[in-house]
């Protein structure tokens, strides 16, 4: 088969006939190879007259530099009905040394005011938080607006692309914000894509060891799922703590979910006999409310976020989780809970009593007041 | 596309809408600053900034009749006289004792009781009942029971603008109290007996603690160089028992400066990330809100925690003395935190102590550097708690913006003139309405459903870290960039639970009726499927659907290639909550018919000869607006 096979991503709203693909480079190289099968597969995609747009996830420059090592870009000439973009997104070393400078910048107790923000910028994360959202909303925009179809690459096809089209799905489709929707979504857009999980979450931030393959890009993803939590707070079905609970279980898990590399190796290690799956835990009925989001109401249409700096903010459930207490955050989320759902409340309501005294008919129900 | 209309107290734009007559309003006590634009091919432009961030911009097409409306704007915008302000005219359809009643909702003597005082360390003292010691003090101030008028009449000569030592708290639990006053003007080497007894006094109207400690907001540079000018600070050595301690927050002019800083951030057309920090970082607008919090917290430590007395002062002690005594009430006292108890905070530390309100806010024409965002900072530090602790405070995050915005507005007459002599000179109960009357009519919007009087939150005082929690504070974009809707979470959270609360509290309130009923029906034997019914009936009713998931929301520009435009999303058009709707709804029902008043549309005479429509006094003008642009500007 082609090396360079895209392979066939989400699944926009039921209304919407277009399709967003995934890929890695095409393998153009020095001399400008083209490739027949590729260029008939991403011709099919498109009917007579519609167009496509591509993502790359290189800046326009990274993508000719590739052409030396054998990768590039699909020249216009070959692919006339697709019209390319380049979103630059960082990934790999760059984007691990943000994000270990991030923690760094978290744990110092001596920063002054004057230059934490400071400090913050410099780490960059929240501009690649930014660029990522704005990314897959441009994705989500030419799927839902422009109507046209959207093909994603970066380099390899396993970092960034992946950020760009798992979220762009979770922007367009209310299926995927559900909590077995995003199971789904995750299963399919990371795990089964080939996110390499066991090169890119071996030690997280505070190792000394700088891995050359290590690189939070799922973090990233994560991050942007809880800008768009806030932004949009009835929007999704589960919780940060569903979040937090992905964070940990990808460096780190009695489950092996997270394992490996791809879908090939997972066979290799039999991981799937050999080992308990973490879907099958966080959904038995007693785990999986913990991970529900009270304010949760199905939202079917668009969820389009807001990418202006004001409205992305640094995820303190994360950042802070170990410095700060949650409990103040944590009884207002109780608070909340009690108030949507009646559970558990601090005095003796009215249903309580009520239904105490329907199921005991002798017992003298007490006064009202 | 639409109409201009200057009136004597607004400024009104209506979109020539199909379907919907949009209007936008602004009263001319929030216009802050007109701009004329340079000219482009569809016009000239006029940038507008309001005092409550709101940033419009009309584009007129003629330069001469822009110019003509630029020139009103600059006069409207700076009254001279008092009169000519919103509160003298704005009629709530209200009769005079309801008036009067509104004027009595927040009785400060009532408060002082509440505290526990008159009792046997602090009193009333009436040395000032004709404003004959310190006109910019309230006539009624509690001091220390050993404090004779002699004393107070000596320390008031010896302290800045006279204002002595006088009391803003105590706390009854250990007797630990806090007082405000101005800078001494000590020099460097002056001293009064009298002011050295007056603080005596209050260290003995705590028999708790054998020492006070005075705390000056000022830096400690800022301190020095005022005693060049015969004033300065109390010197350990002079004052017995004292602990002195200084907490820098800057003054007046750097709190300006940074908002402004902090504005053009916000006026970035599409900043990236590293613009926007960088922007924020170097306003820096939140380190001084931290500088303010941080001298909170320590006050109130020291009340709450060692039971030790507190002075607090500045230079006038008017600002940065009233931001810190407010805040540490704040943290030590969960009556403020009520909604109430927040606007008895206001009343006391603020309006009756001499806060420059006209100064500072610009109600008439004056002196620019005066105008500083003091009250503004303390609204912040007040909001950024809220977000620490969210369910301490029985109100929200519009009850802070609708405040916020009638301090400016000038429609209500609590924030008037620079002191209470001035306002009972101009008899501002008998002619202008309360805010606190009209804000706890509409308290339902106001109500923080996460609040609950028996939480653990809400008991007691709040602590908060000084260090390390530089993260805890946040951009309030809520606040700076209120109008930009496409900024904010569609809908609101506290909308949404207070929905919640509402239904089922009435829910809760027929289950007490069946209850009852209940009760009898088992004493006559019914049988119990008819009942069991309606209670799973209650619990579908309590599956809300309310219309959370029906807003669609545009994209905003998240790509240069397929559109180059400015990146805010369109004013969709939905309801405003602001206190825009509040001017609106109660100036149209009050509105004489206009054509009769031309006099009071000074500076507005000239354009009526030009206005096409022949009848009443009404310029009209034609504001040629793109029509992709939305009324809101772009910024």
């Amino acid at each position: 088969l082609c090396p360079t096979a895209p392979t066939d991503s989400g699944c926009p709203p039921p209304l919407a006939p277009q399709a967003m693909l995934r890929s890695s480079q095409p393998l153009t190289g020095p001399n400008r190879k083209r490739c027949r099968e590729d260029e008939v597969l991403l011709g099919t995609v498109l009917d007579e007259g519609e167009r496509g747009f591509i993502i790359d996830t290189r800046s326009a420059q990274a993508a000719k530099q590739a052409r030396m090592t054998g990768g590039g870009t699909e020249p216009k000439s070959s692919y006339p009905q697709w019209r390319r973009l380049h979103r630059p997104l960082e990934r790999g070393r760059q984007l691990q040394e943000s994000f270990i400078k991030l923690v760094d910048a978290c744990n110092d107790t001596t920063i002054n005011m004057d230059r934490w923000l400071n400090r913050l910028e410099s780490c960059r994360w929240l501009s690649h938080v930014k660029a990522a959202l704005s990314t897959a909303c441009l994705a989500a925009q030419c799927m839902d607006r422009e109507e046209a179809n959207v093909l994603v690459h970066g380099a390899e096809g396993t970092d960034t692309t992946l950020l760009v089209t798992a979220l762009a799905q979770v922007i367009l489709d209310p299926s995927c914000r559900t909590l077995a929707g995003f199971q789904g979504l995750l299963e399919r857009e990371w795990i089964e894509a080939g996110h390499p999980f066991h090169l890119r979450c071996a030690h997280s931030a505070y190792s000394h060891a700088r891995l050359k393959q290590e690189a939070p890009l799922f973090l990233l993803f994560l991050d942007c799922v809880w800008q768009l939590s806030r932004q949009f707070p009835f929007s999704l079905e589960f919780s940060e703590r569903l979040l937090l609970t992905l964070f940990d279980n990808a460096y780190a898990s009695a489950y092996g979910t997270f394992l490996c590399n791809n879908e090939k190796e997972r066979c290799l290690c039999k991981v799937k006999e050999n080992t308990h799956s973490l879907w099958a835990w966080l959904n038995q009925p007693g785990e999986r409310q913990k991970y529900l989001n009270p304010l949760y109401s199905p939202n079917a249409l668009v969820i389009w976020p807001s990418v202006e700096p004001q409205s992305i903010q640094l995820w303190q459930g994360l950042f802070f989780r170990w410095i700060r207490s949650s409990q103040y955050l944590d009884e207002a989320w109780a608070e909340i809970q009690w108030l949507v759902e009646g559970s558990e409340p601090p005095k003796d309501s009215a249903g309580n009593r009520l239904s105490r005294s329907l199921s005991d008919p002798t017992a003298r129900p007490e006064n009202a007041r | 596309m639409g109409t201009l209309y200057l009136t004597a107290t607004h400024v009104i734009f209506v979109e020539n809408g199909s379907e919907t007559r949009k209007e936008t309003w602004v009263l001319h006590s929030q216009i802050s600053s007109i701009e004329k634009q340079a000219t482009t091919a569809t016009g000239c432009p006029l940038l507008i900034r309001c005092k409550n961030f709101q940033v419009i911009q009309l584009v007129i097409p003629q330069e001469r009749d822009c110019h003509d409306v630029y020139i009103s704007l600059i006069r409207l915008a700076r009254p001279v006289k008092y009169e000519e302000l919103y509160c003298f005219s704005f009629n709530p359809k209200l009769d005079k004792e309801e008036r009067e009643q509104g004027w009595k909702l927040v009785d400060l003597n009532e408060e002082y009781n509440r505290m526990g005082i008159p009792n046997s360390y602090w009193q009333i003292s009436d040395v000032n009942r004709d404003y004959g010691v310190c006109d910019s003090y309230p006539t009624e101030v509690y001091v220390p029971k050993s404090a004779t008028a002699h004393i107070i009449v000596g320390s008031s000569k010896f302290r800045s603008r006279r204002r002595f030592p006088a009391l803003s708290y105590y706390c009854k639990n250990n007797n630990a109290s806090i007082c405000r006053s101005s800078q001494p003007l000590s020099g460097f080497s002056a001293r009064c007996l009298e002011d050295e007894q007056m603080l005596q006094a209050i260290r003995k109207a705590n028999p708790g603690s054998d020492f006070i400690y005075v705390v000056d907001t000022r830096p400690k540079l800022n301190a020095m160089a005022n005693r060049a000018a015969g004033k300065g600070y109390e010197n350990e050595d002079n004052y017995s028992n004292i602990k002195f301690q200084f907490i820098g927050i800057e003054n007046i002019h750097v709190m300006r400066n940074s908002l402004q800083k902090m504005l053009e951030v916000c006026e970035l057309k599409s900043p990236s990330m590293s613009d926007f920090l960088w922007g924020l970082e170097n306003s820096g607008w939140l380190k001084h809100i931290k500088a303010i919090m941080d001298a909170g917290i320590f006050i109130a430590k020291a009340v709450a925690e060692e039971g030790v007395s507190v002075l607090v002062h500045c230079s006038d002690g008017w600002d940065r003395t009233a931001q810190v005594c407010s805040v540490a009430s704040l943290l030590l006292d969960p009556y403020y935190r009520t909604m109430k108890g927040f606007m008895v905070l206001i009343e006391k530390d603020w309006v009756s102590f001499g806060h420059k309100f006209n100064h500072r806010y610009g109600n008439l024409d004056g002196d620019p550097k005066e105008i500083s965002p003091v009250i503004d900072q303390f609204i912040e530090c007040v909001w950024q708690l809220m977000e620490q602790f969210p369910c301490a405070f029985e109100f929200n995050e519009r009850f802070l913006i609708h405040i916020q915005h009638h301090i400016y507005s000038c429609q209500f007459g609590n924030f008037l003139c620079n002191s209470q002599k001035e306002r009972r000179e101009l008899k501002i109960q008998e002619r202008t309405y309360s805010l606190w009357a009209h804000l706890w009519k509409n308290r339902a919007d106001y109500m923080n459903p996460l609040y609950r009087s028996d939480h653990s939150q809400t008991q007691g005082t709040l602590r908060s870290r000084m260090a390390p929690c530089n993260f805890l504070y946040k951009f309030w974009s809520g606040m700076y960039n209120r109008f930009e809707k496409g900024l904010h979470p569609r809908q609101s959270v506290t909308d949404y639970l207070m929905a919640v609360k509402e239904e089922t509290q009435q829910l809760e309130e027929e289950l007490e009726v069946l209850g009852e009923r209940l009760a009898n029906l088992q004493k006559s034997q019914l049988n119990d499927n008819k009942d069991k019914s309606k209670q799973q009936e209650r619990s579908k009713q309590l599956g809300l659907s309310t219309s959370n998931n029906s807003l669609a929301n545009t994209p905003q520009e998240y790509s240069n290639d397929l559109k180059s435009f400015p990146s805010r999303s369109p004013s969709q058009g939905d309801e405003e909550d602001s206190a825009l709707i509040l001017t609106q709804d109660n100036l149209k029902s009050s509105d004489p018919d206009l054509s009769a008043n031309s006099d009071q549309e000074s500076g507005v005479e000239d354009l009526s000869c030009r206005s096409p429509s022949g009848g009443g006094c009404l310029p009209s003008e034609d504001s040629g607006k793109d029509s992709d642009e939305a009324i809101f500007l772009a910024v």
